[in-house]
């Protein structure tokens, strides 16, 4: 969205991936520019999570690659070979990429505070002091400063998924990967989410998000990517997705999922 | 009741002036109450106004009449511990505390630390060979635990003890050659003590395994793969995710473990090692006082396992931080708000406030 944004290209090409008999991706290739909001949506099982955790290597594609400006992820070249990268060197790589889960995935032992300063002081190496001002100024952009000394399981679900987003900026990714973030609240705690999220498509930070929330995804999407049973059925802008999909599949996906009210 | 009625009535003409009454009965207060149960579907009334009303507990008579019967019964114990001559307590009170008595319960206490802190650290070390992807690792690890979970401690303790018999001597070198770095007489490196050392070590190291994996299997895989997102790397994802929130699961069980061994390493007596049991079962062997003796030994145990509870408590309350919403009060908070609630003699509304803010 941003146009300052030079980095954060992703770049996922003909990625598969099997569990057990089943392959659940069936070689798909998205790109998303720098700075660019991208949104996949489609029905449970179609692939959409284990996309988005081939792109931190949390799940390793069985083939295909992924780079990130022009880099690759979890592997080097060598000869006319991938080698895969040793964990220290993975655990790199992750640093620019913020995850937020579908659960939060907080440690329930630290604190707000200690669970946003934790990476930059050990993945980054940055000095306590250092870290604990920039995790509160992240703390008071996500609006909870002052829950800051509460352990996870003093807040809200949509607090924990703010204070879960604050930690993933922590880092200063150059993609944030959003998994499902608002399918374990209530329904009135998803809006104080979606709102952080909406901020940060606007920060020139390349986001990738899995979500059933349609509205959404309208919004803040620059690109809309549906797929289902493995693989992209069609993308494109959200007014050609939403409103005139080409194909019959996501036509009929749409109309069970949106309510007729919100019909363009 | 009546008095109660107009108040209901009052209350209602107060806080609902605009709806119409229902009917003009309404304000007549014994009509009201005639008519509550008389005409449900009429415009719903106001709640009433029981502010000055005095609350009066539930009583549980059936809870006072266990509490009787148990004090009753724990008054009979009591009463014939203490009258009953055969107790001999005078003779507990003077082994209690004699040198000899003293001296194998501090070999007690070292069996206990020694062996327990070295079989904690080895069933941690086992515990990680279990969940690692090496085969051997984890066969090795595997048949540890079932080795030493099937054979009696004591057969263990006696083979130990005997490992004379079957190498006579124990050394060092390369394998397959004559190259020998060091050797010693198998019989002077296994004294009584690492006899039992060993033993009881390698035992508590099997069922300790088997705890931490537990915990360590307790904790969800969302924290690691959170960890592992954050390129947090994994050694720091052990020590700092993951084994603090498996304490919670290891705690309880581990100082069960631990309390077991106090009491179990009372096994060594068939070396002769001089800890508590052995120490007692020798005098009394000479005195012929032999349950006195016996209870010197039980009380000095259960004196142990008294003070490790007291700490299991605190370590537990340490690891339960962030898993549960607020910590319960220790016993020494609840103490005091306890005389803080019950000690004032008018018991108002302040103390309760007041009672409220100790944690």
């Amino acid at each position: 969205m941003s146009t300052a944004a030079t980095r954060g290209h992703v770049e996922i090409t003909n990625v598969r991936k099997s569990f057990g008999g089943t392959e659940v991706l069936k070689g798909v290739s998205l790109t998303v520019p720098p700075g660019g909001v991208a949104v996949i949506v489609g029905p449970s099982g179609s692939g959409k999570s284990t996309l988005l955790r081939t792109i931190n290597h949390l799940e390793k594609a069985d083939g295909g690659y992924i780079t990130i400006d022009g880099q690759l992820v979890g592997y080097q070249v060598r000869g006319n070979k991938l080698h895969e990268l040793r964990e220290k060197d993975i655990l790199k790589q992750r640093t620019d990429i913020g995850m937020v889960f579908q659960n939060f995935n907080l440690f329930p032992h630290l604190t707000a505070l200690e669970n946003v300063t934790e990476a930059p002081v050990v993945a980054l190496h940055r000095n306590k002091a250092e870290a604990r001002k920039r995790a509160l100024e992240l703390l008071d952009r996500v609006g909870l400063k002052d829950r800051a000394d509460a352990y996870p399981r003093q807040l809200s679900g949509g607090q924990q998924q703010r204070v879960a987003i604050a930690r993933a900026l922590a880092l200063d990714p150059k993609i944030l990967l959003f998994d499902e973030p608002t399918s374990a609240l209530d329904p009135e705690l998803v809006n104080e989410v979606l709102d952080v999220i909406r901020e940060l498509a606007t920060s020139g930070t390349t986001l990738i998000i899995v979500t059933h929330e349609m509205g959404f995804a309208r919004d803040v999407a620059d690109t809309v990517v549906f797929m289902d049973d493995g693989q992209i059925v069609e993308q494109g802008s959200p007014q050609e997705i939403f409103a005139n999909p080409r194909e019959p599949r996501t036509r009929s996906f749409f109309s069970k999922v949106i309510e007729p009210a919100f019909n363009i | 009741m009546s008095s109660a009625a107009t108040t209901v009535a009052q209350s209602a003409q107060q806080s609902a002036p605009e709806p119409a009454p229902a009917s003009a009965a309404a304000e007549s207060p014994t009509a009201a109450a005639a008519q509550s149960a008389a005409a449900p579907d009429a415009v719903a009334r106001p709640a009433a106004d029981y502010s000055d009303y005095k609350l009066v507990p539930a009583r549980h008579p059936w809870r006072w009449v266990g509490t009787v019967l148990v004090a009753l019964g724990v008054v009979a114990v009591a009463w014939s511990l203490a009258t009953n001559p055969r107790w001999e307590w005078g003779v507990v009170a003077k082994w209690f505390t004699a040198q000899s008595v003293v001296n194998g319960l501090l070999e007690t206490l070292k069996l206990t630390a020694i062996s327990g802190a070295l079989g904690f650290i080895l069933g941690f070390i086992l515990a990680l060979m279990r969940l690692s992807a090496s085969p051997l690792l984890l066969s090795v690890s595997w048949t540890f635990s079932w080795i030493f979970r099937s054979t009696p401690l004591l057969v263990q303790m006696l083979l130990w003890y005997n490992l004379g018999y079957l190498y006579e001597k124990i050394s060092l070198g390369i394998p397959f050659t004559d190259i020998r770095f060091f050797e010693v007489q198998t019989t002077t490196l296994i004294s009584q003590f690492a006899a039992a050392v060993l033993g009881l070590t390698l035992n508590q190291a099997a069922y300790s395994a088997e705890i931490i994996r537990g915990g360590i299997l307790s904790v969800d895989q969302g924290q690691l793969e959170a960890a592992a997102a954050l390129g947090i790397p994994a050694w720091r994802r052990s020590t700092r995710i993951v084994l603090p929130q498996a304490m919670r699961a290891i705690l309880p069980t581990a100082f069960n473990e631990i309390i077991g061994l106090v009491k179990g390493t009372s096994i060594v007596y068939v070396l002769a090692y001089s800890e508590l049991f052995y120490t007692v079962q020798v005098i009394y062997n000479r005195t012929q006082q032999v349950l006195p003796l016996l209870l010197v030994a039980t009380l000095w145990y259960v004196a142990i396992t008294s003070v490790l509870s007291v700490f299991q408590y605190y370590i537990e309350r340490h690891y339960s931080k962030g898993a549960v919403r607020n910590l319960p009060l220790t016993p020494l908070q609840k103490a005091r708000k306890f005389f803080a609630t019950h000690a004032a003699v008018n018991f108002d509304r302040v103390n309760l406030d007041r009672a409220k803010d100790i944690r």
